[in-house]
C-alpha cells in the first residue's frame, strides 16, 4: 500500500538544530488545515548529506529536493507543491552545477556520483519505524544467515567480501570475526564502536540516526558468526539523537523478535545494550573502549592479547565500528561477490566521507573505493568557493595527513592513502585552500591529540605536547631550524614507540605537512613570514593598489594604525598594527592583503 | 607444561619457556634491557616505553616487558633506532622532573636517575623559555606521606600497588594528556581519601614522587638542643634491613652497627622496641585470656600495626570492639619513656625528646594521634623511618660498614626472641601463643608455632590450649585483610585470635624500609630474607618467651603492678574511633 505522496524531512542532528521537527509538524498541520487527505505521509529521516544547506525536504513522487527550508516556508510548499503540484522554485536545492535548471534529486551531481550502501536508508526511511527498514529488505540478511548458513559459512562470506574495518586501520573484518570465533570461551561479546571522535567526522552518527537497524542487524549476524549472545553499542553521550533512536530501535527489534531469544526459530539468542561514553577520543581505541565499558578509566591496554582473545571482562570480543557494521546486512543480502565488485581490488565497497573545509557542498557522501580526490572535491563537493586555489586535502583527521594537488587523481583506498603518507581514518575529508597555513593546520590537529591523549604512555603524553610547544613557537615566529629537526625526530619516535593508535598516528599531520610543505615551515622559521597570512605574529597587513579610499578600514582600526585621505590609497603603520584583521573584514573591495609579496607559493 | 621457544636476541641464540616475555628472555642471557614502569606481577602495563626493542618484521618498536617470545623471533635491543627512542622518552620524562637529588628521599635508590645516567640523557625540555612547564601538584598535608607530582614519571606502579597489594585503589590517574597526575580522586588529600599509610606505593615508586614525610631536620635540631635528652627506640625489623642501605646483602642483621651508628650520631639513650613488644605480649595475652574466659568479644584482633588499625577504623569500624585495646609497642615504649624512664633518669617528661626508628610510615601518623600522650606532651616526639635513619648516617659521613657493633646502652633494651619476631608476619601470634599457652596450661609449653610462619596471605591454625580449641589466623597486607574480613562476615567458624598487619610480610616489608629495586624484587623474596634475620635472632636468644624477660618482670614489679592493671591501662592501652573518608560513609 503506497501513499499518494511522501514528504521526507531531514532529521539529522544539524537539520534538527534548524527546527526540522517543527517543520515536520507544520507540514502535518498545514495538510490537515487544507484537507489534502490522509494519504500524504510526512516523516523525519536520517541525514540527507548536504548538511551546510539544511533543513531539507524531499517530496515524492518527483524526488523534488528543497533546501534551506524555514518554518515560514512550509505553508507555501504545501499550498503550491502538495496541493497543486507546482514546485516552489525559490526553495529548490541549487548546487553550484544545477543553477540553470531544475533536476530531481538523483540527477544532482552530488547524488548521481555517489554509491550509497552504508547510507542506503539515510534520508529514505523513517528511522523510528522498524517496518520501513524491513520494507527495504531489513533483517532479511540476518534471516538468511540464521536459517541457511553455518557460523563458518557466515565468516567465509565476510572474508570473501573483502570488507575492511572502516574505523581507521582497515583490518579485514572477516578475519577479525574469525579470530574471535576461534577463541574458546563460555561467553563472547560483540561491540559496536560508536565513539566517533575525529573533529568534523559524523558519518557514524548519520548512520545511527538515519538507519539504526542496519547496525543492530549486523551485530546479530556477527554474534551468530563468532558465538556471542550479547552485544554492546558504545556511543558517546554527545549523540543524544542517535542514542534515543537506537534505544527505540532496540525495543522495536525485540518486540518483533529479531533481537532477543530464539531469533528466526534458530535457537540463537542475541541481545544488545547501549553504553554511553563521556566523549574521550581515546575511547574509540578498542582496548580503551573496553576498559571504559568495564567501568575503568578509558586507557588503552597492551595488544596482544587482542580483544579477540581477551576482551571485554576478559572474554573474547569482536569490535567493529558503525560504518563497518552498516555494510554487513547488504553483504548477506546481495552476496559477497556483489560487494567485491564495488571498489578496488584490495579495498572493496564504498567509503563514507564527511566533507568539510573550503568546499561548496559541505556534508556527507559515499563513494566507491577508488574514486579520485578530484571527483570527490570538484564534482560531488562542487569545488572550492570564491575561486580559491586548492592547496591540500586532509584525510584521516588528527591521525592522517595531507594530500597535495599532485595526488588529486590518485584513487582513494586504504593502501594508496597510506602510501601518500596519510590514512583513511574514519573518513574526515577537509579541503584546504591557499588561505590555509599548513603549520597552523598541523598545529590544530596536534592540539586536538594533545588534549585527547589519555596520558598513559610517555611518547604520546609528553612527546606530542613538546611537538605542540615547538609548533606554537614556530607560529609565533620564535622557531629555529633545529626545531624542525626535533619535530621530525620526535614525530618518528612517537609513531614508533607509542602504546596505541592514537599516539602512533598523532604526529602524522605534522610529519606530512613537513614533508609536503617544508618551505612553508621554513618561511615561518627563517623569513619570519606566514605565507598564507594566518599566523598573526608573522603576518603584515598591506593595503593594495585597488584601494578606493573609502576610509572604512581607518574607521574600524581599533588602534588608529591606518592613515589616508578620502578617495586615496590608505597606509597601515605596521608598528602600530596589532594584526586583529578588523580592516580586512571592513574593506568592501578586498584591498587589504596579508599575503607577503615576496613569497612564492609552493 | 610450557614449551621451550628458540629466539635470537642481539645475535645471541637462546631457548626460554614460551610464557617468557622478551625482557625476561633477555635477562636470562645477561642482556639488561632498560626498564622503568615494569614491576613484575604488580604493574605490567607498558606505560613508560623505555624497554622497547626492535623485532624483525614487526612495524615500529615493541615493549619487551609485555611482548611474549615466539619461535624464531629475532630481537634487537640496542639498535640506533631503539637507543634514540629510549633516550628521547627518558628526556621527555626528565623535562617534567624536578631534580633536587641532594635532598631527595631516593638519593641512592632512584631507578629513574640510573637510566638517565645510562643513556646520558640531555635535558632540553626542561627549558621553561622554550617549553611549557607542567603545573606541580604536591599533597603534603598528611602526617605520614607526601605525593609530589614534580618528581612523578607517571609509570603507574603506585597505582597498581595500591590496588593489588593494599586492596584499596586510592591512587589513580587524574586529568588527561600532558596534565595527567597521580593521586586520590580529584586530588583529595591522602588523609581524606581513606589511605592507611601502608606505603606500598612508596616501595613501588621508582623516584621520590611518593615518599615518607622527611623529618630528619627535627632530629638534627634536637641533637643540637642542650636542654633535651634524646631517647631513641628501634623497632625489631629495622635491624633486619638497614644494612641494605650500606651495601649489605638483603637479609643481613646489622643490629650492632645500627646501635653504633646511633651512638655516633650522639643519641643519649637507646632502648629497644623489642622490649615493649615483650610487654605487649603480656598485656595483649592477658587481655585475650580475659576475653576467652569471661565471654569477651572474639575473635580478638592484634593492634600493633597502625596500617591495619587505620584499615579497620576506616573500612570495618564495626569490628572496633574486636581490636585489642593494647597500644602498639612503639606507643607503649613512648609512654614509658616519658614516665618510668624519665623518672629513672631524673628528668621531667618535657626534657626528654622521644624518637622512634620505624620500618613504617603509618607510625608517623600513629605517634601524632591526640590520645598518644598526656599532660600536653607526646609520648613519641618524632618517628624516623629506616630510610631516613640511613640518610642521616650517610649524610654525616659515618662509615657504617666499618663500625664496631655495640649493644644498646639504655635501660629498657633487653628483649626475648618472642619480642624480636614481632617484625614479621606471624611473629606477634607466635609470641602470644608462647606466653598464652604456658599461662593457661600452667606448665612449660613448646616454643615453636611454625604453622603461623611463612608468607601465605592468610594462615590459619587450631591449637588445643588447656582443653579448649583455639582457632587463630594470621593475615598480612591490605588485600588479604579485605579477603579475610569478607570471609569472616560469612563463615560459621569461630576464630579466637587473629593477627593482622597492614603490610604484606609484616614490618620487615614496611613502607619505611629500604627500597628494593624492581629488578631485585624479582630476583629475591625480600620478605622471606628479612624475616629470616628475625627468626635467626630468635633461635639463638637466651630467652624466647616474653614473660621470661627479666626487664619485663622488673617493670611490673617496680612500676606497673601486673598486666592490665589500672596503671598499665592508663599508659599502655588506648581506644579507637570510626573514621570516614571523602566525607562520605
Amino acid at each position: 500500500m503506497l501513499d499518494r505522496m511522501h514528504i521526507l524531512i531531514c532529521g539529522g542532528a544539524e537539520c534538527k538544530q534548524s527546527n526540522s521537527v517543527e517543520i515536520r509538524d507544520k507540514f502535518k498541520s498545514e495538510i490537515k488545515r487544507l484537507n489534502l487527505g490522509d494519504d500524504i505521509q510526512t516523516a523525519l529521516t536520517g541525514c540527507f548529506g548536504l548538511c551546510a544547506l539544511g533543513p531539507h525536504v524531499l517530496i515524492y513522487p518527483g524526488e523534488t529536493l528543497y533546501s534551506g527550508v524555514k518554518l515560514e516556508d512550509v505553508t507555501e510548499i504545501v499550498e503550491q507543491h502538495v496541493a497543486k503540484g507546482k514546485p516552489v522554485e525559490r526553495l529548490l536545492f541549487k548546487g553550484n552545477f544545477d543553477r540553470s535548471k531544475f533536476r530531481n534529486r538523483s540527477e544532482l551531481t552530488f547524488y548521481a556520483k555517489q554509491t550509497r550502501i552504508v547510507l542506503r536508508n539515510c534520508g529514505v526511511i523513517n528511522p523510528l519505524d522498524i517496518n520501513e527498514y524491513i520494507a527495504r529488505h531489513g533483517y532479511e540478511g540476518l534471516g538468511k544467515v540464521l536459517t541457511n548458513m553455518t557460523p563458518e559459512e557466515t565468516i567465509d562470506e565476510m572474508k570473501k567480501s573483502g570488507l575492511r574495518g572502516r574505523g581507521g586501520s582497515g583490518f579485514p573484518a572477516g578475519v577479525k570475526w574469525e579470530f574471535t570465533s576461534k577463541s574458546v570461551s563460555d561467553q563472547k561479546y560483540v561491540i559496536c564502536n560508536a565513539d566517533e571522535g575525529d573533529p568534523g567526522a559524523f558519518m557514524d552518527r548519520a548512520v545511527l540516526e538515519g538507519d539504526p537497524h542496519s547496525v543492530l542487524e549486523a551485530m546479530a549476524i556477527c554474534g551468530y558468526a563468532i558465538g556471542a549472545d550479547t552485544g554492546y553499542i558504545y556511543i558517546r553521550a554527545e549523540y543524544p539523537v542517535a542514542v534515543e533512536r537506537l534505544g527505540i530501535a532496540i525495543k522495536q527489534a525485540e518486540g518483533l523478535g529479531v533481537l532477543g531469544k530464539n531469533l528466526f526459530n534458530s535457537g540463537f539468542n542475541f541481545k544488545i545494550e547501549l553504553r554511553l561514553g563521556a566523549g574521550a577520543f581515546v575511547c574509540g581505541e578498542e582496548t580503551a573502549l573496553i576498559a571504559s565499558i568495564e567501568g575503568e578509566r578509558g586507557m588503552p591496554r597492551n595488544k596482544p592479547p587482542f580483544p579477540a582473545v581477551k576482551g571485554l571482562f576478559g572474554k573474547p570480543t569482536n569490535v567493529n565500528n558503525v560504518e563497518t557494521f552498516a555494510n554487513v546486512p547488504v553483504i548477506f543480502l546481495k552476496g559477497a561477490d556483489w560487494f567485491k565488485s564495488i571498489g578496488t581490488e584490495k579495498s572493496s565497497g564504498t567509503k563514507v566521507f564527511a566533507l568539510g573545509g573550503k568546499i561548496a557542498n559541505t556534508g556527507l557522501l559515499e563513494v566507491p573505493m577508488g574514486t579520485t580526490l578530484r571527483e570527490v572535491i570538484y564534482e560531488i563537493g562542487g569545488g572550492i568557493p570564491n575561486k580559491r586555489k586548492f592547496k591540500a586535502a586532509q584525510t584521516g583527521g588528527p591521525s592522517g595527513g595531507c594530500i597535495t594537488a599532485k595526488s588529486l587523481d590518485t584513487p582513494i583506498d586504504f593502501d594508496n592513502l597510506i602510501a601518500l603518507g596519510s590514512m583513511m581514518g574514519s573518513g574526515g575529508l577537509i579541503v584546504l585552500d591557499e588561505d590555509n597555513c599548513m603549520v597552523d593546520v598541523a598545529r590544530f590537529y596536534l592540539e586536538f591529540t594533545v588534549e585527547e591523549s589519555c596520558g598513559k604512555c610517555t611518547p604520546c603524553r609528553e612527546g606530542t605536547k613538546r611537538m605542540l610547544d615547538i609548533l606554537n613557537r614556530i607560529c609565533e615566529g620564535e622557531g629555529t631550524m633545529n626545531d624542525l629537526d626535533v619535530l621530525e625526530r620526535l614525530g618518528k619516535m612517537i609513531k614508533d614507540s607509542s602504546l596505541c593508535g592514537l599516539g602512533q598516528t598523532a604526529p602524522n599531520p605534522v610529519l606530512s605537512t613537513l614533508k609536503h610543505f617544508r618551505k612553508e615551515y621554513e618561511a615561518h622559521v627563517i623569513d619570519k613570514v606566514c605565507p598564507a597570512g594566518v599566523c598573526p605574529n608573522l603576518t603584515n597587513y598591506v593595503v593594495l593598489d585597488n584601494c578606493i579610499g573609502c576610509t572604512k578600514c581607518a574607521r574600524n582600526c581599533p588602534v588608529g594604525a591606518i592613515e589616508g585621505k578620502v578617495k586615496e590609497k590608505h597606509f597601515i603603520d605596521l608598528d602600530l598594527c596589532i594584526r586583529c584583521g578588523a580592516c580586512k573584514t571592513a574593506c568592501p573591495v578586498n584591498a587589504i592583503s596579508t599575503k607577503p609579496e615576496s613569497w612564492e607559493e609552493v | 607444561m610450557t614449551n621451550l621457544v628458540n629466539l635470537t636476541i642481539d645475535g645471541k641464540a637462546c631457548q626460554v619457556p614460551s610464557n617468557y616475555t622478551i625482557l625476561k628472555a633477555a635477562e636470562s642471557i645477561g642482556i639488561n634491557i632498560p626498564r622503568l614502569c615494569f614491576l613484575e606481577g604488580i604493574h605490567e602495563q607498558s606505560n613508560c616505553r623505555v624497554c622497547i626493542v626492535k623485532i624483525e618484521g614487526v612495524r615500529g618498536l615493541k615493549t619487551s616487558c609485555s611482548t611474549k617470545v615466539i619461535e624464531g623471533m629475532v630481537v634487537y635491543t640496542d639498535t640506533k633506532e631503539v637507543y634514540e627512542a629510549v633516550s628521547f622518552n627518558l628526556e621527555l620524562l626528565a623535562g617534567n622532573h624536578k631534580f633536587e637529588c641532594w635532598k631527595c628521599s631516593r638519593e641512592n635508590s632512584c631507578e629513574f636517575l640510573d637510566l638517565l645516567r645510562r643513556f646520558n640523557v640531555d635535558n632540553d625540555f626542561s627549558n621553561a623559555k622554550l617549553f611549557d612547564q607542567k603545573e606541580i601538584k604536591v599533597n603534603n598535608s598528611s602526617d605520614a606521606m607526601i605525593l609530589d607530582s614534580s618528581k612523578c614519571v607517571l609509570c603507574g606502579r603506585c597505582v597498581s600497588a595500591c590496588e593489588k597489594l593494599s586492596g584499596l585503589g586510592i591512587l589513580n590517574f587524574s586529568n588527561r594528556g600532558a596534565n595527567t597526575y597521580v593521586g586520590p580522586a580529584q586530588f583529595h588529600n591522602l588523609e581524606d581519601a581513606g589511605c592507611i599509610y601502608c606505603g606500598k606505593c612508596i616501595q613501588a615508586c621508582p623516584t621520590g614522587a611518593i615518599r615518607e614525610k622527611d623529618e630528619i631536620k627535627f632530629l638534627e635540631r634536637a641533637l643540637r638542643d642542650k636542654s633535651k635528652t634524646i631517647v631513641v627506640q628501634v623497632a625489631p625489623s629495622v635491624r633486619a634491613a638497614i644494612g641494605e642501605e650500606f651495601g649489605y646483602k638483603i637479609g643481613t642483621n646489622a643490629e650492632g652497627q645500627m646501635f653504633a651508628a646511633l651512638k655516633e650520631l650522639g643519641i643519649h639513650e637507646i632502648i629497644d622496641t623489642n622490649f615493649t613488644a615483650d610487654l605487649t605480649i603480656l598485656e595483649e595475652g592477658s587481655e585475650f585470656i580475659d576475653r576467652l574466659q569471661n565471654g569477651g568479644v572474639l575473635p580478638m584482633f592484634t593492634s600493633c600495626s597502625p596500617g591495619w588499625v587505620n584499615y579497620l577504623e576506616l573500612y570495618y569500624p564495626e569490628y572496633i570492639p574486636n581490636l585489642s585495646s593494647c597500644k602498639s609497642p612503639q606507643q607503649m615504649a613512648g609512654a614509658l619513656i616519658k614516665t618510668y624512664y624519665a623518672e629513672k633518669l631524673g628528668k621531667k617528661p618535657e626534657e626528654i625528646y622521644s624518637v622512634s626508628i620505624m620500618p613504617c610510615v603509618a607510625k608517623k601518623a600513629e605517634a601524632k594521634r591526640p590520645e598518644m600522650g598526656r599532660d600536653g606532651y607526646k609520648d613519641v616526639d618524632l618517628v624516623i623511618t629506616t630510610r631516613e635513619l640511613a640518610r642521616i648516617i650517610r649524610h654525616r659521613g659515618i662509615a657504617f660498614q666499618d663500625l664496631e657493633p655495640i649493644k644498646p646502652y639504655g635501660l629498657l633494651a633487653e628483649y626475648t626472641g618472642a619480642g624480636n619476631i614481632f617484625g614479621t608476619t606471624g611473629g606477634v601470634m607466635e609470641a602470644a601463643l608462647r606466653t598464652v599457652t604456658e599461662i593457661l596450661e600452667g606448665h612449660s609449653t613448646p616454643v615453636d608455632f611454625t604453622e603461623v610462619r611463612g608468607l601465605d596471605n592468610i594462615k590459619e591454625a587450631t591449637y588445643m590450649v588447656a582443653g579448649t580449641e583455639v582457632n587463630v589466623a594470621v593475615v598480612h597486607g591490605g588485600a588479604a585483610i579485605k579477603e579475610f574480613i569478607t570471609k569472616l562476615k560469612t563463615t560459621d567458624k569461630q576464630y579466637h585470635f587473629v593477627e593482622l598487619m597492614g603490610c604484606t610480610g609484616g614490618c620487615i616489608n614496611g613502607g619505611g624500609q629500604p627500597i628494593v629495586s624492581a629488578i631485585n624484587q624479582e630476583k629475591y623474596d625480600v620478605r622471606a630474607l628479612r624475616a629470616k634475620v628475625l627468626y635467626n635472632i630468635d633461635a639463638k636468644a637466651e630467652f624466647r618467651k616474653s614473660h621470661e624477660s627479666k626487664a619485663v618482670k622488673t617493670i611490673y614489679e617496680e612500676f606497673l603492678g601486673k598486666p592490665n592493671s589500672h596503671k598499665s591501662h592508663d599508659l599502655l592501652h588506648t581506644h579507637y574511633n570510626e573514621r570516614s573518608f571523602y566525607d562520605v560513609k
